[in-house]
């Protein structure tokens, strides 16, 4: 199958690893990434935050690029979700049946990573090693938009040497919420401070999540707080083999 | 016409109100552990309601099809309830309201009042209005009357004193009941309640409540309720003063099979309340022999006018979305500034006041989306806070707001990939005076509160753009090298740390 | 006020006519809402009242489950072992529910005072739900006055087993044709939790409620 990847603006930008194992993973399973290299944003954080007005030539943007693609995967739930949730009714009132029309075509092809692993390619098994106590933050728009449910669970169950551990209030937000974090900023951090709490006392070393934007904001705090648990998307634990790192790099 | 919601047009932004609120850790302790037991018995009895979903949707349908005839539900209303017997009254805001009902009060020459909790009596500031009229109301629902005794504010709107905990609801009754030895278990401070009130019950002429629905067929009014304070105001009373919303209209006796079902599930984590009563009219030597209703617009009809945030509308204030938003969970419900809080407060509230004020609330949100799937009539509160962002935006923000212009900056960013590219180099460069050893602690404007409790990673030396573009013209390498140096610089990360 | 009336229906008219998609007919409007949830029982009799008993227990309710040649003893006893001595029993209750040595006071005999002041209560009811543990009062014969089964301590309620339906939906079909009456659904005693969340048992209504379910 041929992928197109949405990377994500702030994967692109602030997270290249995230989109390198993506890559990585697609192809190691014998599938072909391709990225056009147009994309920029899908529009979310200025719909969201009410600049709606604003969204709109995104949302235009992104649906030429990807018109004629096989499948669009994308490493974020969120960004995913704003195109499910919003761009059938943003195209609606556009009052454009073309773009209504490639929007109702192309939503269909649309897959979240985990999605695309699952449901595309039909694998809950990919095959990856991660020796590391690990564990997974269930983001809103995975819950809650995408109803992703245990999909990304029971991918990282399968994952070889991998320690997972629960994460208590698994469905409780982080407090993350895009430009909520910058425009509440003090009751984001109530929320972090509950989330970063839940997340040390699993002892875990690594706190995963099929969003980086969430992770970002998770990650920070723990950075802040010197808490010793590094962060990582979903991708980088699912790239890896056993025979990547078979140099004694993750001795 | 005046639209007040109680003194919310007065209050301070969300995140301002809310300071105070996350430093009191008593108060937050209070919200959380109250919040978390009505969840757990929320999730219990939805739990074992095998057709909950259905009923959701049958409770969101018909309050959708009552809202597209609501002109013509209210007047099969009026008619019932009037040839049974009762009084309706139309209120256009607050002020009418409270004029009717003090008029109402003066007319059958009582001086006091007993009140079942009304949301609405909040909303235009009832008690305040009788107050300035001579006429002393009583509060009787327990939490209702820890608030009013106590000189606070309700903070959530179907448990009013949850942020409130034993030992400061009895320093309140030593004090304003005058008993001095009162001890700090719950029910020997209910007892205390039963006590001072039942005085009240039996003395006082004129009863105040609010409905949880109004049935249109019959002219009948419900109330649902736990401790009987409710009935003894509608049953003992010579004379029953109801205030409603427009919206609190369904069409049928038979609706209430729907909503009896998913209010109490919702609002206590009760398979059924003790006690719902429902009426019509006045009953000859039964009940109150005088029963008005005054039926309040103030502010409704301009929801109604919206389609994109009509579902408003919809709500049956059971209080589920204030117990499981991780946002109020934060703050309680007075950082809200208006009788209405949480999620539901956030839209209802400013759309109330024609978002002229209370602009800060659509964005006292998350999006988590919480609010939404525990909505008993599936209102997406998600959707119509998106939909009210946009009205302030529209509607208030002037266009050399610092955050007007940067989101319109990033947005003519996003639309070409050359001045993406661009702005990634740009960034790259321009952060070197903040960052230190690969990190960002202290960011200038409107990023500083990023950095306040969070760090942020440096900006890499290479976008994954610029990585795709370079592997391209190395040619495909058939090697994980990169995305493998990278899982490598994690393992070490970790292996550094351990 | 009739302007304010006038105007308040004047704006929603308006409102609505604003909304595009014009909607059909009130009536086709209303018989097109989905109603998938579950109408009609699916327990035999024995099940449904086993349900009815638990759910009752499960609210703090004294359930005593008894047959109709027990029934006078079964209430007689109940009254004695709390002590009941001043009971009120509803007006046109069946004679064969009350013991006959026992001074019953008839509703119709008393004023708010002696309600505040008497031991209990004894009516039946007109319709119980298995699903919620509830019965309900429409206040005909027997059921008594509205204030009578709220201003006393403890009430009790004699329930007989064919009155049991399993869900609500049923329950109102039961009660359509008493639809304007005043009614009453009670599910146990009073009870609030208003003080951190811990359930409280009796506030204003009875503190007490007995079921006798006649099966």
């Amino acid at each position: 199958m041929r992928v197109s990847l949405f990377i994500t603006c702030y994967n692109d930008t602030l997270f290249p690893a995230t989109g390198q194992a993506v890559v990585h993973l697609i192809e190691r399973l014998g599938h072909t990434v391709e990225f056009p290299l147009e994309q920029t944003c899908c529009g979310q954080m200025h719909y969201n935050t009410g600049y709606q007005q604003e969204a709109i030539p995104l949302m235009r943007r992104f649906v030429d690029i990807f018109r004629d693609a096989e499948a669009v995967c994308i490493p974020s739930s969120s960004c995913v979700a704003m195109i499910r949730d919003h761009y059938p009714k943003m195209a609606a009132e556009s009052s454009d049946p073309g773009l209504t029309r490639a929007v109702d075509e192309l939503l269909p092809r649309i897959y979240e990573l985990t999605e695309l692993l699952v449901h595309c390619f039909g694998l809950e098994d990919v095959g990856a090693y991660f020796p590391h106590r690990v564990t997974y933050h269930a983001s809103c728009h995975s819950q809650r938009s995408l109803h992703l449910g245990d999909l990304p669970l029971r991918l990282l169950r399968n994952v070889r040497g991998i320690d997972l551990v629960d994460l208590p209030n698994i469905d409780r937000c982080c407090g993350f919420g895009g430009t909520f974090a910058i425009k509440m900023g003090d009751i984001s951090a109530a929320m972090l401070a509950e989330k970063m709490k839940d997340v040390e006392n699993t002892g875990a070393e690594v706190v995963t999540a099929v969003d980086t934007s969430c992770l970002m904001h998770i990650f920070g705090g723990l950075h802040r707080a010197r808490a010793g648990v590094r962060m990582a998307h979903i991708a980088e634990i699912l790239a890896p083999t056993e025979s990547d790192v078979g140099e004694g790099a993750w001795a | 016409m005046t639209i007040r919601v109680s003194e919310a047009e007065h209050a301070q932004s969300f995140q301002k109100a809310a300071l105070p609120l996350l430093e009191d850790a008593q108060l937050r302790k209070n919200v959380r552990h109250a919040t978390d037991v009505i969840q757990s018995k929320r999730g219990i009895v939805v739990g074992g309601t095998p057709d909950w979903q259905d009923l959701r949707t049958a409770g969101s349908a018909i309050k959708a099809h009552t809202l597209r005839y609501l002109d013509q539900y209210l007047l099969q209303f009026e008619k019932a309830c009037t040839a049974a017997g009762g009084q309706v009254h139309w209120a256009g805001d607050a002020d009418d309201a409270n004029r009717i009902i003090v008029g109402l009060v003066q007319q059958y020459g009582g001086t006091e009042v007993i009140k079942i909790k009304t949301m609405t009596s909040e909303e235009i500031g009832l008690n305040e209005a009788l107050d300035h009229a001579g006429i002393r109301a009583h509060e009787t629902d327990l939490a209702e009357v820890i608030v009013q005794l106590g000189g606070d504010k309700s903070s959530h709107i179907v448990a009013p004193a949850v942020h409130k905990n034993r030992s400061q609801v009895r320093q309140i009754f030593r004090e304003r009941m005058n008993l001095p030895d009162l001890g700090d278990d719950p029910e020997e401070l209910t007892a205390a309640a039963r006590h001072y009130l039942r005085e009240k019950f039996l003395r006082v002429k004129v009863g105040v409540s609010g409905a949880n629905f109004l049935v249109a067929e019959t002219g009948s009014v419900c109330i649902v309720e736990s401790e009987g304070n409710g009935r003894m105001c509608l049953t003992l009373p010579n004379v029953l003063i109801s205030i409603a919303g427009i919206e609190k209209i369904i069409p049928r006796f038979e609706d209430m099979e729907v909503f009896l079902q998913l209010l109490p599930r919702s609002a206590t984590g009760e398979r059924m309340n003790p006690y719902n009563s429902l009426w019509t009219g006045v009953r000859n030597g039964d009940g109150p022999q005088h029963f008005h209703v005054v039926l309040l617009d103030n502010g409704r009809t301009g929801i109604l006018a919206d389609p994109e945030s009509r579902q408003t509308l919809q709500c049956i204030r059971c209080g589920a979305c204030l117990n499981t938003c991780p946002v109020y969970r934060q703050t309680g419900g007075h950082a809200y500034g208006s009788s209405y809080s949480g999620p539901i407060g956030a839209i209802v509230t400013p759309q109330l006041l024609q978002m002229r004020q209370a602009q800060s609330l659509p964005f006292a949100s998350t999006l988590c989306g919480a609010c939404y799937e525990v909505c008993p009539v599936k209102i997406n509160i998600p959707e119509v806070l998106i939909h009210l962002r946009g009205r302030v935006v529209r509607e208030q923000k002037s266009a050399l707001d610092p955050e007007a212009l940067a989101m319109k900056t990033a947005a003519a960013i996003f639309t070409s990939r050359t001045r993406f590219e661009a702005a990634q180099r740009l960034g790259r460069i321009a952060q070197w005076p903040m960052v230190s050893h690969g990190w960002m602690r202290n960011l200038p404007g409107l990023l500083g509160n990023w950095t306040r409790v969070r760090d942020l990673r440096e900006l890499p030396k290479q976008t994954f753009r610029e990585w795709w573009k370079a592997r391209a013209k190395t040619g495909s390498m058939p090697g994980p090298s990169t995305p493998l140096r990278a899982a490598r610089k994690l393992a070490q990360d970790v292996n550094d740390h351990a | 006020m009739p302007d304010a009336r006038a105007a308040i229906l004047d704006r929603i008219r308006a409102s609505l006519s604003a909304d595009p998609s014009a909607p059909p007919a009130p009536p086709a409007d209303y018989a097109a809402i989905p109603r998938s949830y579950i109408r009609a029982g699916r327990l035999t009799p024995e099940a449904r009242l086993d349900l009815f008993l638990d759910r009752l227990r499960d609210y703090d309710t004294h359930v005593v489950e008894t047959n109709a040649d027990s029934l006078r003893q079964t209430i007689a006893v109940i009254l004695q072992e709390h002590n009941q001595k001043k009971v009120i029993a509803a007006d046109s209750l069946p004679p064969e529910l009350l013991p006959r040595d026992f001074a019953f006071i008839p509703e119709h005999a008393v004023g708010l005072d002696d309600l505040n002041a008497c031991d209990g209560v004894v009516t039946v009811c007109a319709v119980a739900i298995a699903f919620t543990g509830s019965i309900v009062l429409t206040h005909g014969p027997g059921e008594g006055a509205r204030r009578l089964t709220l201003v006393p301590d403890r009430h009790l309620c004699v329930v007989r087993a064919e009155q049991v339906v399993e869900t609500v939906p049923e329950a109102f079909d039961r009660l359509l044709p008493h639809a304007t009456h005043p009614l009453t659904f009670i599910s146990g005693p009073s009870a609030t939790a208003d003080i951190e969340m811990t359930r409280i048992r009796g506030v204003h209504g009875p503190r007490f409620l007995d079921v006798v379910l006649v099966r």
